[in-house]
């Protein structure tokens, strides 16, 4: 086995578990397949690719199709109406600005979605080299990250964000950068965790004789065994960020006016539904519950998908 | 254990001096430091000058960290407030009761609720009432804690009249208790977060246990199925809950920023809240420091709790 072959075999796949070895013969090739076969048996999780994928077709080309004013608040206050209920011309009527919601929920989304998936892959790049790195090479290097792991973990994650929403002031640029530095921590403990066990395996040590080097083992062998974890938690990571953007925007950390994101929509939309304007926070808070479940949905089966011994039902 | 519980110890004052390193590096971010934040965008460099003088913001690094540990050691120092004039450590004290009030009561009543629930799935599994709970915790755990809150305000306050739109407003934590009116929703919504949560691990720790052999020889020997369920099976699914609640502390420790601003409860996350809107940076990072000390403390707690609870485990 050489090394390049092994690894390419493996990165589109998606890996076995520490303990699949015998599985990953039963299947060979057609684990990918297998994958595929077993996340479509899970009809919430199809469901909830389908919500995403509705999702981002909504924000992306909606606006294609349904024109609205989302930027020039100046122009809103003066040519339309404000807190008007739903009608023919604002299916889900206007907010305190005079801004028409469906278009302010394609809009909002947009950063939302950016903001999720965005944080969510800068956590996952970053948590995945601490967390290989950290395992593989083990001892000092090992000690003062998984120490460094434990005192942020150790900060609740909201106050670090506030923190560092306060002291750089928030951008759709800052806010990414700042919400995926502080969400890396998971996935670096659950890939150092699988590099612990991985980095003792036979096909790490017939590289090592081969005399592949510790940067050629830990990217081209060891992170792309951990790809199932790594997908899984990424998901999630995609969720949470997404309700994270929705916290510090309800304190007013979040995008500046008149950029916003579901979360600024709601927090705003608030107070105008006490006083009896529905629309200002079902709609939205609908979105974002339904987008923030698909993405845990869409995880939950992915966990299954790549768990061999589920495979083996 | 005797050894175990040391260690566990070290590393918890390991990892709480490595919070007083963030939070000073932290500090340390701030563009212009805690002079600009203080003084204003507008202040001279003169003043800005005399103010770092004045604080020891112009001693070497290493010298003003010594000074920041040494002032949490002897005084429990954590700056002070430009904003409301007061040292941060006292402003702090006064709120602490509340938020731990607050935290306790959604810590059991969370608990009271998720762990009946998770039973409750058990019994009833791939059946009407497991797949509804589930959808119902999939749901309070996708919904931002803010908006529930609001919502239970909505709906239960402003609506139905049945409980305050705001939490109780007594200064002391008796005057707090007395008014269940008032503190209901918050706590029900800052325990909603991990209600979800805990029911769905109670569910599979529960089924996990169902699993192993000492459940099948107690069903062998003719013990009813309540009786496995609950004497044998339980307990030792109720242990876990242990690390959990450890785990999820951050979450709850954090959730309370938002729930205490949503129902305007007077403790550490109102004051959070305002100190982030009013760049009140020494209060900001004051009550960071203290939300991360509480929850090295109270992870601390869990594992020895786990230690003293779990036989089985023992850690030589």
């Amino acid at each position: 086995m050489t090394a390049g072959s092994a690894s390419e075999q493996r990165a589109p796949g998606a890996a076995p578990e520490p303990a699949g070895g015998e599985a990953q013969q039963q299947f060979g090739g057609g684990l990918t397949i297998q994958l595929v076969r077993v996340f479509a048996e899970n009809r919430l999780a199809v469901v909830g690719l389908a919500i995403i994928v509705f999702a981002i077709l909504f924000c992306w080309i909606g606006p294609l199709f349904y024109h609205t004013n989302q930027t020039d608040s100046q122009a809103a206050l003066l040519h339309s109406i404000q807190n008007a209920a739903p009608s023919g011309a604002h299916p889900l009527g206007t907010d305190a600005t005079g801004f028409d919601i469906l278009g302010r929920i394609m809009y909002g989304g947009q950063i939302s979605l950016e903001v999720g998936f965005a944080a969510a892959g800068i956590a996952t790049l970053v948590g995945v080299l601490v967390g290989a790195v950290s395992g593989f090479f083990g001892g000092f290097v090992d000690t003062i990250l998984m120490r460094f792991v434990d005192v942020l973990l150790s900060v609740p994650i909201l106050y670090l964000l506030i923190v560092l929403a306060v002291i750089f002031s928030p951008s759709v640029e800052i806010l990414i950068l700042v919400i995926g530095f502080t969400a890396w921590l998971v996935p670096a403990r659950l890939v150092r965790g699988e590099t612990l066990s991985l980095r003792v395996r036979e096909f790490v040590q017939a590289v090592r004789v081969m005399g592949g080097g510790g940067t050629r083992i830990v990217l081209r062998h060891i992170i792309p065994n951990t790809i199932g974890t790594i997908i899984v938690n990424a998901t999630f990571q995609v969720a949470d960020a997404i309700l994270l953007l929705a916290a510090l925007g309800f304190i007013g950390l979040g995008v500046p006016s008149p950029q916003t994101d579901w979360g600024s929509m709601l927090s705003n939309g608030v107070s105008y539904a006490f006083d009896g304007y529905w629309w200002e926070i079902y709609p939205t808070g609908i979105a974002i519950v339904l987008v923030v479940v698909a993405f845990n949905f869409v995880g939950d089966a992915l966990r299954d998908a790549f768990e061999v011994r589920l495979q083996r039902r | 254990m005797t050894g175990y519980l040391v260690r566990r110890t070290a590393q918890a004052i390991v990892v709480v001096f490595g919070v007083v390193l963030l939070t000073f590096l932290l500090s340390k971010l701030i563009p212009g430091g805690y002079a600009r934040a203080a003084l204003g965008q507008r202040a001279t460099p003169l003043a800005i000058a005399q103010f770092n003088h004045q604080h020891g913001y112009d001693l070497p690094i290493y010298q003003q960290f010594w000074n920041y540990v040494w002032g949490i050691v002897r005084h429990g120092d954590l700056g002070f407030s430009y904003k409301y004039n007061q040292t941060v450590r006292s402003l702090i004290a006064t709120k602490i009761p509340k938020t731990l009030v607050l935290v306790g009561l959604s810590t059991i009543f969370a608990l009271v609720i998720a762990v009946p629930l998770g039973i409750l799935q058990v019994i009833r599994r791939n059946k009407p009432v497991d797949y509804a709970l589930t959808g119902a915790s999939f749901v309070g755990y996708s919904m931002p804690a803010f908006l529930l809150g609001q919502l239970l305000i909505l709906w239960f306050a402003i609506d139905l009249h049945v409980f305050e739109f705001e939490a109780p407003q007594a200064s002391s934590v008796a005057g707090i208790l007395a008014d269940p009116r008032g503190w209901i929703l918050p706590v029900f919504s800052l325990s909603a977060i991990t209600i979800a949560g805990f029911s769905r691990y109670m569910r599979s720790s529960m089924m996990e246990t169902l699993t192993e052999d000492y459940i099948r020889t107690a069903r062998a020997k003719g013990a009813s199925p309540s009786r496995v369920l609950f004497r044998h099976a339980l307990r030792n699914a109720l242990i876990p809950i242990i690390t959990l609640l450890g785990l999820t502390l951050p979450a709850i420790v954090g959730g309370a920023i938002i729930t205490e601003t949503v129902f305007n409860y007077p403790g550490m996350g109102l004051l959070t809240t305002n100190a982030a809107t009013q760049n009140d940076l020494p209060l900001l990072i004051g009550t960071t420091f203290i939300a991360a000390v509480a929850t090295v403390v109270g992870n601390l707690i869990a594992d020895i709790l786990y230690a003293v609870v779990d036989p089985r485990v023992r850690y030589d």
